[in-house]
């Protein structure tokens, strides 16, 4: 069961592959034309033409694109000719390093303030956690990026600019992507809590937890053993869909904080209408969307009797 | 920070009214309207007011706004006085007019792509939940192809491919968009399929369209509505987001997440007004969000009730 | 022989919240226990027993709040103890049996493992020694494989066979008092059979005492030494179970006794060609075969009671006329004509003859819609009625059914009792003039005294308009009551079928024997005299 989810999550990314590739097919003209502009001749078009490959079919494209972005190579840049993989390189691992950061510290934060606001559901706790949340999710990432750079950065307690480079040590890379990793934090939690508070309420009016309060168990035990065990698929599925929503987040804090990975390179990459980085970029996001969410799965399917003892 | 005070200030004086206003429609209204008013609880009908002043502003922007959206009337980066109370911006635009024009440009795109994602994604959800069979797989196959997608990463491929103007705007948004609500819609609806009332009008004969029309739309709608606000926050938050990159909305129009980058490099020296137009969004977002909880809270408080 | 008091309730008061609202949903019931006595409460939906049954444990659900009264479980006052105390009195002193069990039973752990928590977590036994007496005890109720079922999950077991283990899981620390709440309701007839009998022993062999909650006064009979009798969250009357059942005091508890006196005359068999036939059809969904060979007729004027337990096929035979279903063989014959196999292939005046009447009445009647555009649109839609005409047609529908129309033909389902609902279910069936209705499990969701309402009104509308009903029922009470012809199903199949009277006397199949054997009566020793038969 778990290696059929496996297969149907690499199916729906080669299914995504495609749609990512089919895009470039919905260009008005082609896309040598549209690089090059109304004015140009139908020498140079044909001459792009034949340097982008564009006369061949699409599937022998497609295929050529799908197998080298498997070996990681994406072509070259149609803006600058550098290939992609070159510019792609360290950029991918600050991003990653910036959700990762991000991560630790809103993960425990949202699950312990989502069990506890969910336990003492309508107590002031509650309301004001409930609350700050609401608030939280309101606001638009670069606002709250902005709020802090105005409160943190001013004050000249964080930097409100991230310059590193391959010799920063790790300690100081925490620092200095202080801001927004605390961003993208305070975004995640928001959902990450009110979901979690969502699915504990939701379990916690079952007839067996009654069953349980019955027996004349303690509260933590209730919690801790009968209520948990059945969370687990729930929580994890709300931890993935919001590392999977950081994802998207990086791209708009990047730009804030001047941050050099993937996102700041996407959104450069869009304004120059440079559709083969924009791909592999997409590609790369997605790939990480669909593997989150395929792990969550097979980690709430293990912790699901009712899926591993069949009848 | 007197700036912070009368920000607080603003707020508790929209909270207040929002008050006065809640007692007045308790003591005036009758019946129905007067029950629900009660149950109203303060947050939400601050966001009503809220949501109200905003569409006032929106449709009385020319008759509100001292100076036109793309007129420059001054200097660069003027700070706050009697001419100009909020300032001008980078290229010596009016701040204020500019902030009202905004609600005109940044809130209506935003409605016009979460009516028309609405509209095209809770019919197909709908027809998929009640006709079954291989439509409702190829639909859902298909949405969830999309879905495997992050939303932004999908609106900025799409993007680059149609270019960044204000139509292709909409359409990309509404189309990233449509495969949410086809996803809540069709779950709603297949909540709704299952029961006997539907089974009885299928036996009767009834068509497609009676069925989604007669039978099951009026039953999904509370829970669509409660989307609805969601939905447009999100959609609002991600329209102000890709104006903010440079990708969506883009100057002269008045607009809210353009109108922040465009002046960022104020914050840097600690002024706080080209936060002003991301405050707007935030207002607005918590405003919705708050009436959105009400109806959530209505609609399941009223299943309670009748169990 | 009066035994000491183990449990004195007095005066107790509970609040229930609705929206914002509390009303009082028990007004001041008292209640004495002995030791090692069963007391049956017994009372309709809303009756407030479940309510009481809780309150015994000193618990109030969610949204419920004790507010007045004393209740004294052994010398302790439950209401004053500490929740601490409470606790240490809760599964350990008093024990609780939930009406289901698949639902009260923790999907994520063993039964073994929930079963041991109680004796472990209040000190009564060490878990190996907890194991090997939950053993001991799977076997005293008499379930299969005694030691090995207890490693199995909930989802891996039976239902009968959960709400064995439940009370197994109840008796772990050999409590004082036992409620049990609705614990047979959901069974079927010969399971219910097994686990009363069960439910019975374990509770004499242990002397505890017991607290049984239902509806159904032939089950509590059974078990029951004294019996309460509760409306609307107040008592009606109390006394000895035999005294209850021979002479009951109270108007209202003669009424819920009278309930199955109801019955339609036995009517001539039926000369003229059937309306509709059901001939050799065999159906499934997906490659499992749900029907075989399924024949029958339905005639005008008379009522064919299709019987049989869950997953009998009746429902499914409902399906494959109305053509939900189309059968893999056989056909549907209605007036000499065989219909179209599919629902999609039927004209609208083939779909007008045949009716449905649904079981629950709230998930049959669209929420939304105002009685007017319920009972209306058959009407519009088949006969072409408007304006006027509808209104009347609505009006004189409304008159049928005993309800006045300038009253309700404005008012929504949410509006209405249990009853009433079902009323314009048999009206919106009405209005398209058919010739058949089908009527599935039309009375098992609704109280006693309103399910003979509905038949009484089922049997006029029958003899005023001559229509021929199907009737889906597992209720052989209820068969008894208005059948003409009876069909007993078993696993998709016809097992025994025809007049009722041939049915009901004996020599009866194996199967029919068997199910209605398992019909409880209101005689304390039937249970007893069953057992003894069948050992």
């Amino acid at each position: 069961m778990i290696l059929t989810r496996i297969a149907l999550g690499v199916g729906l990314l080669f299914v995504v592959s495609l749609v990512i590739f089919w895009a470039t097919e919905l260009l008005p003209g082609d896309l040598a034309t549209q690089l090059l502009g109304q004015s140009a001749t139908p020498e140079t078009v044909a001459a792009l033409r034949a340097q982008l490959g564009l006369n061949d079919p699409a599937p022998v494209r497609y295929w050529a694109w799908l197998t080298g972005a498997l070996t990681g190579d994406f072509g070259v840049s149609l803006a600058n000719n550098r290939p992609i993989a070159d510019l792609i390189g360290a950029r991918l691992g600050n991003t990653v390093f910036l959700a990762l950061y991000a991560a630790a510290l809103s993960v425990p934060i949202a699950l312990t303030l989502g069990i506890l606001s969910a336990l003492w559901r309508n107590s002031i706790f509650d309301r004001m956690a409930n609350a700050g949340a609401l608030g939280a999710i309101s606001l638009p990432e670069f606002f709250i990026a902005y709020i802090l750079v105005l409160w943190l950065a001013q004050t000249g307690f964080f930097p409100s600019m991230v310059r590193i480079n391959p010799t920063t040590t790790f300690g100081d890379r925490l620092y200095m992507t202080f801001l927004p990793a605390l961003t993208l934090t305070l975004v995640v939690t928001a959902h990450m809590m009110r979901m979690t508070r969502a699915a504990i309420i939701n379990l916690m009016a079952s007839p067996y937890i009654e069953m349980a309060r019955l027996k004349g168990l303690s509260p933590l035990r209730i919690v801790l053993r009968h209520a948990l065990p059945n969370a687990l698929a729930p929580i994890i599925n709300v931890v993935a869909l919001n590392l999977a929503y950081l994802i998207t987040g990086v791209v708009v804090v990047e730009v804030v904080f001047v941050y050099p990975g993937l996102g700041q390179l996407m959104v450069d990459a869009v304004s120059n209408r440079d559709i083969a980085v924009v791909q592999a970029i997409a590609l790369i996001f997605a790939a990480a969307y669909i593997g989150l969410n395929l792990i969550a799965d097979v980690l709430s399917t293990i912790t699901n009797p009712r899926l591993m003892h069949r009848r | 920070m007197g700036f912070a005070a009368s920000v607080t200030l603003g707020l508790a004086g929209l909270f207040a009214l929002a008050w006065v206003l809640r007692a007045g429609a308790r003591a005036l209204l009758t019946g129905h309207s007067r029950s629900i008013a009660s149950d109203m609880p303060l947050t939400a009908a601050f966001g009503l007011l809220v949501i109200v002043i905003y569409a006032f502003v929106a449709i009385a922007a020319p008759l509100l706004a001292p100076f036109p959206e793309r007129d420059i009337v001054g200097t660069q980066f003027q700070a706050w006085s009697a001419d100009h109370p909020l300032g001008t911006d980078r290229i010596g635009r009016d701040m204020l007019s500019r902030l009202i024009y905004g609600a005109r440009n940044t809130v209506g795109i935003a409605f016009a792509t979460t009516a028309l994602a609405f509209v095209v994604g809770s019919l197909l959800g709908l027809w998929a939940a009640l006709t079954g069979g291989w439509l409702d797989q190829i639909l859902s196959r298909f949405v969830d192809a999309l879905m495997a997608i992050p939303a932004l990463i999908f609106s900025l491929l799409l993007l680059t491919i149609f270019g960044t103007s204000v139509l292709s705007l909409i359409l990309v948004i509404a189309a990233v968009d449509a495969t949410r609500v086809f996803r809540l819609a069709r779950s709603v609806a297949q909540g709704i399929v299952v029961m006997d009332y539907i089974e009885a009008a299928r036996l009767r004969g009834e068509g497609a369209w009676f069925l989604i029309r007669r039978e099951i739309l009026p039953n999904a709608m509370a829970p669509l509505v409660a989307e609805f606000g969601l939905r447009f926050c999100f959609v609002f938050l991600s329209i102000s987001s890709l104006s903010f990159l440079g990708l969506g909305i883009k100057p002269p129009t008045a607009d809210w997440g353009s109108m922040v980058r465009d002046n960022a490099t104020l914050i840097t020296f600690g002024d706080v007004t080209p936060l002003l137009p991301a405050g707007c969004i935030a207002l607005l977002t918590v405003a919705v969000n708050f009436v959105v909880d009400w109806q959530l809270y209505r609609a399941s408080g009223l299943r309670e009730a009748t169990q | 022989m009066t035994r000491e008091v183990l449990l004195r309730i007095e005066g107790l008061r509970i609040e229930g919240r609705s929206g914002d609202t509390w009303s009082e949903i028990v007004k001041g019931v008292d209640l004495t226990l002995h030791k090692g006595e069963v007391l049956g409460l017994i009372g309709e939906s809303g009756a407030g027993k479940s309510t009481v049954g809780l309150a015994a444990m000193g618990f109030a659900r969610d949204g419920c709040k004790i507010t007045g009264g004393s209740i004294m479980f052994d010398g302790i006052d439950l209401r004053r103890a500490t929740e601490a105390q409470r606790r240490a009195l809760r599964g350990k002193r008093i024990a609780y049996v939930a009406q289901s069990a698949a639902a009260s039973f923790n999907p994520a752990h063993r039964l073994i493992e929930q079963y041991a928590e109680a004796p472990v977590i209040h000190g009564v036994m060490a878990r190996d020694k907890a194991e090997k007496d939950a053993v001991d005890l799977y076997r005293k109720m008499q379930l299969p494989d005694p030691e090995g079922i207890g490693f199995r999950y909930p989802h891996q077991v039976s239902g009968g066979q959960l709400q064995r283990a439940m009370t197994a899981m109840a008796m772990a620390c050999r409590p004082d008092l036992i409620i049990f709440d609705e614990p047979t309701t959901a069974l079927d007839v010969t399971t219910q059979i097994e686990v009363l009998a069960a439910i019975r022993d374990i509770v004499r062999q242990f002397d505890t005492a017991a607290i049984y909650i239902t509806h159904d006064l032939a089950v509590v009979a059974q078990a029951a030494d004294r019996i309460k009798v509760l409306l609307r969250g107040e008592e009606v009357e109390e006394a000895p179970t035999r005294q209850m059942l021979d002479a009951p005091r109270e108007e209202y508890t003669k009424s819920l006794w009278a309930v199955r006196s109801f019955a339609r005359p036995v009517q001539p068999p039926a000369t003229a060609a059937p309306v509709l036939s059901v001939r050799g059809v065999t159906a499934a969904y997906g490659k499992t075969v749900v029907l075989e060979d399924v024949s029958f007729d339905i005639h005008a004027g008379r009522t064919v009671a299709v019987v049989g337990e869950s997953g009998s096929g009746k429902s499914t035979t409902a399906r494959v006329i109305t053509g939900l279903l189309p059968p893999t063989s056989g056909e549907i014959v209605f007036d000499g004509a065989a219909l179209p196999p599919a629902l999609k292939a039927r004209t609208r005046n083939q779909l007008r003859q045949v009716q449905m009447i649904y079981q629950m009445a709230d998930t049959a009647l669209n929420p939304k819609q105002r009685l007017r555009e319920l009972i209306g649109r058959p009407a519009q839609m088949y006969l072409g009625l408007h304006g006027r005409a509808l209104d009347a047609r609505v009006r004189d529908l409304l008159h049928l059914i005993e309800l006045d129309p300038d009253t309700y033909i404005d008012r929504l389902p949410g509006e209405l009792s249990g009853g009433q609902k079902q009323r314009i279910g048999i009206a919106r069936a009405l209005a398209a003039e058919p010739r058949v209705i089908i009527c599935d499990e039309v009375t098992s969701a609704l109280d006693q005294i309103v399910q003979e309402g509905i038949l009484q009104l089922l049997t006029r509308l029958q003899d005023e308009f001559g229509l021929a009903y199907m009737f889906i029922t597992h209720d052989i009470a209820t068969v008894r009551a208005i059948a003409d012809e009876v069909v007993v199903m078993q696993r998709g199949r016809v097992v025994d079928a025809g007049h009722k009277t041939e049915i009901f006397t004996p020599p009866h199949q194996p199967y029919t024997e068997l199910l209605l054997s398992s019909v409880p009566e209101m005689d304390p020793d039937w249970l007893t005299r069953l057992l003894d038969s069948r050992a």
